[in-house]
């Protein structure tokens, strides 16, 4: 047990198998710039794939905790094996995605690790030595300027954040060994299976153009208008979460956080408000047209272009002028 | 079984968000409240146990919460066999802007499940106005109870349940999990089932209610609020303008430069 907080800045390593997650090296990079802000180095927590370590060539020191049951991810496995590395590096602040394990292990962790917790953080830096966060809200509507007081604390990061690039570097990390707490012999859970990604009719994120919609199309019977548009311009129907969850779609046309991510020339975007789950998936198009009623939907803070018209105006004329 | 289904109300999105004069915080005075949609998830995936093995759900919201009667009452008429909210006008704290203390109502709840436990609590896996940190692992955290968030499917097994938990691009986990447990609900295996507005008058007349005192758990170290503003309007599109003819052509306009409109 080591009760001096270091000036350390640490991540959590995300990875399926051996692929580490575009994620990590945006926390990475983010990591570097805070942990020499604060004096102090980079670390990541690699759990249950040591042989990871090779691929985290942006970090200074990697921190590996090997046990069966972190092989894949496991809640409770990862909060018991993260307690353990928390209580004998004790970080300055850990990092980690706000996407499903950030969900899962931030707040249990903010409270087994009495640290305060910021969630949905797209910005943050070190002012003065305190650690400011700016946090997105009520769906992207607000932006919450936070500070986490006291001398350790836990963000969690939305995706596309902060720059992959920045955490892949040339260097190799020293690599230090954790042993496993005990308590990952008795968990209270366990895998029982991992289902991959079913192969969808069409791939989204191949093609050149998407014609998306969301929520504000408000019915399955509505969803006609947007697939004759699809059809017009010979492009695939992509949507937003709640089109899927609704089964309007399959979940191969999701964008977004738990959907692909998508980089066409041009992303048209129907009745989507824009919350940060779904600009993670297709904030790196070329060109984003938006439509929706609302002049404050987030998503004209990504759009290139954008409308208010409604879109059961809009839909049909485009039709009728690209069948021409 | 003993299901809890945890819920709030947050600030209907529709509407246009004003904050408080410090800008510190939402101003609620002007809102309408409406169910978090990821609790409208947990409420159905709860009924769905039910239909399946029986099991008795119990639907618990805060007493001071905008709507909380009519989200309970709605709750009841979906098929909850109990509603009940927890006095909170006495915890420090929950009088302000309130929206960004997710711990506070998490110890309020521990406090109740304390004194009630429950075999099962499912939620929604976030609120839209959780700031520093979502209720699900903050709860199970307080109670000392293996918790999974993100799940899209949970169904009884025995002492335990086998639950769904989602990661990104479709890919998933199914995992067993022992009794008792908490999980953050993502989306439930059917859409929210819909309660005639009939049933929601029974319940009303009903009063089915119940308010409980509970002494809250202790809340661990909160964020300090410095600012809260709206992203600035518009960002960077530029807005198209005109009839919905206009538009349109502006847009086909700019898919043709690019070639991916013919003619
Ligand atoms: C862990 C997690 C993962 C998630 N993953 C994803 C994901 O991968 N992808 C995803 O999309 N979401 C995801 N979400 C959900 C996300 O938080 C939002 O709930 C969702 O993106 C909202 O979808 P929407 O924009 O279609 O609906 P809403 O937010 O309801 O927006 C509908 C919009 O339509 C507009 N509108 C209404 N009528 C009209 C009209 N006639 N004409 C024009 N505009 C109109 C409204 O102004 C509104 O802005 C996730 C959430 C969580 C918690
Ligand atoms: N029922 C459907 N669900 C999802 N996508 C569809 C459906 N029907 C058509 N599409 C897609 O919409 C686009 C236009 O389809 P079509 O109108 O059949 O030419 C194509 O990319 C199709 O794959």
């Amino acid at each position: 047990m080591n009760d001096e907080v270091s000036s350390n800045v640490m991540v959590l390593a995300e990875h399926t198998g051996m692929q580490v997650s575009e994620g990590t090296y945006e926390l990475i990079g983010k990591a570097r710039e805070l942990a020499s802000a604060l004096g102090g180095v980079t670390e990541v927590v690699l759990l249950g794939r040591r042989a990871v370590a090779a691929r985290l060539d942006g970090a200074d020191i990697v921190v590996s905790v090997e046990h069966p049951a972190l092989e894949e991810y496991l809640p409770e496995a990862y909060e018991q094996a993260l307690l353990e590395v928390l209580a004998q590096r004790s970080p300055r602040l850990l990092l980690m995605s706000n996407a499903t394990i950030g969900l899962d292990l931030g707040a249990a962790l903010s409270v087994r690790w009495d640290a305060p917790l910021a969630g949905y953080v797209s910005a943050l830096e070190i002012d003065g030595g305190a650690v400011m966060a700016t946090a997105k809200i009520l769906g992207g509507k607000v932006l919450a300027e936070v500070e986490l007081p006291g001398e350790r604390g836990i963000v969690t990061v939305l995706g596309g954040a902060f720059s992959a690039a920045a955490g892949q570097l040339a260097s190799t990390p020293e690599v230090v060994d954790v042993t496993p707490p005990a308590g990952l012999d008795a968990l209270r859970m366990s895998l029982r299976q991992v289902f991959e990604a079913d192969g969808g009719d069409v791939d989204i994120s191949s093609a050149d153009m998407l014609v998306s919609v969301g929520r504000g199309i408000e019915s399955q019977d509505n969803m006609e208008i947007v697939l004759e548009l699809a059809g017009a311009l010979g492009v695939p129907l992509s949507a937003s979460r709640p089109v899927v969850d609704a089964g309007w779609l399959p979940k191969t046309r999701q964008v977004g956080q738990s959907g692909l991510k998508v980089k066409p020339k041009v992303y048209l975007a129907f009745g989507i408000s824009g919350a940060p789950e779904h600009l993670e998936g297709m904030r790196n198009a070329e060109l984003i047209i938006a439509c929706n009623t609302d002049p404050g939907a987030p998503i004209f803070g990504v759009a290139h272009c954008g409308t208010t018209v409604d879109l059961f105006d809009l839909v049909p004329e485009l039709v009728d002028k690209i069948r021409g | 079984m003993r299901i809890v289904v945890p819920v709030k109300s947050v600030p209907d999105l529709v509407e246009e968000i004003e904050l408080t004069a410090d800008e510190t915080g939402i101003d609620r005075e002007y809102l309408t409240f409406v169910l978090s949609e990821w609790d409208a998830q947990a409420l159905e995936e709860a009924l769905l146990l039910k239909d399946a093995g029986g099991a008795q759900v119990v639907a618990v919201g805060l007493a001071d919460d905008p709507e909380i009667d009519q989200i309970l009452y709605t709750a009841l008429a979906k098929g909850a066999d109990a509603a009940v909210k927890i006095a909170d006008a006495s915890v420090a704290g929950l009088s302000g802007p309130r929206v960004i203390r997710t711990a506070d109502r998490a110890a309020l709840l521990a406090g109740y499940l304390a004194d009630q436990p429950a075999d099962l609590v499912v939620t929604g896996v976030q609120a839209a106005d959780d700031l520093d940190g979502q209720l699900p692992a903050t709860l199970a955290a307080l109670l000392d109870l293996p918790h999974v968030s993100v799940a899209v499917s949970v169904v009884a097994a025995g002492g335990s349940v086998t639950v769904r938990q989602e990661f990104a691009a479709g890919r998933s986990h199914e995992l067993q999990v022992q009794l008792p447990a908490v999980i953050g609900v993502q989306s439930a295996r059917q859409a929210p089932r819909y309660a005639p507005i009939t049933r929601i008058r029974q319940a009303q007349q009903a009063g089915g209610l119940t308010e409980v005192a509970v002494s809250p758990r202790a809340a661990g170290a909160g964020l300090v609020v410095r600012r809260m503003h709206r992203p600035e309007a518009g960002g960077h599109a530029e807005m198209l303008t005109g009839s919905a003819g206009n538009v349109a052509d502006q847009i086909v306009g700019l898919l043709r430069a690019r070639g991916l409109v013919k003619g």
